[in-house]
């Protein structure tokens, strides 16, 4: 079930299920090595530091800066489209620069991703994760540290 | 080192269709077409073909291409993955095959509807994202645009890089195409002006940013240097090769490592330039991968031409223009201006310039690089004009 064409995750993607049962949970996780505590990002089944296949979820703080950004025009997928222009951004966590994700820049948990004027966003502004709730899915979204 | 397949083979046939938009012939007729094209320029018959090498992503299978075209008993076939970085790693690799004796002539190819919507990969994205996707369409990072947009805003802040080194390359690359009747906007110019006025696709990338949208076929023929010496054409002699899957990498989105901005250009180029006796320095013009303006910038950088972040600078003062520049790049208009055929135009155009026989020839092109996608797991090839 899609949410009028938008693109959702498969929650259940065994690599990375563990990922987005901590956003339902509302927590910004990482995977991390079950044997060596290394984080990963994105989820992998195996740590390329020791090799071991055992997984953990550490939960982050939630917090970091924008790496960087893109605003998107059409021609996009009809759902996207509508929504254009709208803003996505990579964000490295406050914690290690190395682990980062992708999302957008939002006001608050229930703002949309066109709301902000995309001219105002920089790169290396703090943020902090939101999470917002689409359709059976729950994505990390973000909103400045200090709004 | 190992003995490498430096100077054991040679391209000696290539061949292509029209490019266009709604042409009417199958992907396989193209595909067919340019192959039997190759052969007649190379003057050897279909029967004698005996490899085959194609990207994973063509439609077109061995099978129906060979009895099509009326290709002899195949004794080795292979396809490389990667969409646009696998152009130059058929090549290489059907190099590699008739470099160790597992077929003499060899055949590579690409074919593609691209202009057709339903072809673009980005298109076709079922709606529950597995994989590497889920970490990036989520959150409207959809195509290719995007996915370069976002590399590309961070180069701009690392090193300064701006819309005007981009416009650099987007017009280099047209002046280039109105030399060239073939090209697909061989009679369009482009100004700076329209450059800067053009429309956002993904911000900071333009219009005039992006590669066109084609379709068309294109194939070479592949056989060894001892061969070569006896075809039609003057050979261009396969003098190095590789391909670049750098440690972490993350294809398209690539935003996961310790350094970005360090993408495949750079381990392909590790290997490149180890098993070729010449460098950077030799190369008299390039055809460098471009399905997007900045991957120019980036490969650049990575295959040696500047040091890193210089990506930008190098292209002022018309340093990647014909015929003043110090490194002619994509002399035919490349992906941007004449045709978008997952690069492998680039391949036929690296050939022309060790002939002679390009659209903006360079004088004594005796070393002629080509690169395969930017951005994606890539290969290159160094071609000769001697073996
Ligand atoms: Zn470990």
């Amino acid at each position: 079930m899609t949410v009028s064409g938008l693109l959702l995750p498969d929650v259940d993607d065994p690599t990375a299920a563990g990922f987005w049962a901590g956003c339902a949970r509302g927590e910004l996780l990482v995977q991390a090595c079950g044997a060596c505590g290394a984080w990963r990002m994105p989820p992998r089944p195996m740590c390329p530091h020791c090799r071991s296949v055992e997984v953990r979820w550490d939960r982050t703080s939630g917090r970091g800066r924008i790496w960087s950004f893109i605003v998107p025009h059409p021609p996009l997928l009809p759902a996207y489209a509508e929504l254009a222009p709208y803003n996505a951004i990579v964000v490295e966590l406050e914690e290690d620069p190395a682990i980062r994700y992708a999302g957008n820049l939002v006001t608050g948990p229930e703002g949309a991703i066109d709301e902000i004027d995309p001219a105002t966003i920089r790169i290396g502004e703090p943020v902090r994760v939101v999470f917002a709730t689409v359709g059976d899915v729950v994505l990390p979204r973000w909103v400045r540290a200090d709004g | 080192m190992a003995e490498t397949i430096k100077g054991r083979t040679a391209v000696v046939g290539i061949g292509q269709t029209a490019f266009g938009k709604g042409l009417p012939d199958t992907e396989l007729s193209l595909a067919c077409q340019a192959i039997s094209a190759a052969l007649d320029d190379a003057g050897i018959a279909p029967s004698e073909v005996d490899g085959l090498a194609s990207f994973n992503m063509e439609a077109d299978r061995e099978v129906d291409v060979a009895r099509s075209v009326g290709l002899g008993d195949i004794t080795f076939f292979a396809q490389v993955g990667y969409g646009g970085g696998a152009g130059c790693g058929v090549v290489g690799t059907a190099a590699m095959a008739v470099a160790t004796g597992q077929c003499e002539v060899a055949v590579a190819w690409r074919a593609r509807k691209r202009a057709d919507k339903a072809s673009r990969p980005w298109a076709q994205v079922s709606q529950r994202i597995t994989g590497h996707w889920q970490w990036t369409r989520p959150f409207g990072i959809l195509r290719p645009v995007d996915e370069v947009a976002m590399l590309t805003r961070r180069h701009m802040h690392e090193y300064g890089t701006t819309r005007d080194h981009l416009a650099n390359v987007a017009l280099a690359f047209r002046k280039h195409a109105n030399r060239n009747p073939l090209a697909t906007m061989g009679h369009k110019t482009l100004t700076r002006d329209e450059y800067m006025n053009a429309r956002w696709i993904s911000e900071p990338l333009c219009l005039y940013d992006n590669c066109l949208e084609t379709d068309g076929a294109l194939a070479v023929v592949i056989t060894s240097a001892e061969r070569a010496r006896d075809c039609r054409q003057p050979p261009a002699y396969v003098h190095a090769f590789a391909q670049g899957l750098p440690r972490q990498h993350q294809t398209m989105t690539n935003y996961f490592t310790d350094d970005p901005l360090r993408g495949p250009a750079w381990a392909a180029a590790r290997r490149l330039w180890a098993n070729a006796d010449v460098g950077p320095q030799d190369v008299k013009v390039a055809q460098l991968y471009d399905a997007f303006s900045p991957l120019i910038i980036l490969s650049l950088e990575g295959y040696g031409f500047c040091g890193r972040g210089e990506g930008g600078p190098f292209t002022d003062g018309g340093n990647i223009e014909w015929p003043d520049g110090r490194l002619p790049v994509n002399t035919s208009g490349g992906g941007m201006s004449e045709a978008y055929v997952h690069g492998f135009n680039l391949v036929l155009e690296g050939v022309r310039q060790i002939r002679g026989t390009s659209p903006c020839q360079v004088d004594g092109a005796d070393v002629s690089l080509v690169t395969s996608g930017e951005g994606v797991p890539t290969s290159a090839i160094v071609f000769t004009k001697d073996a």
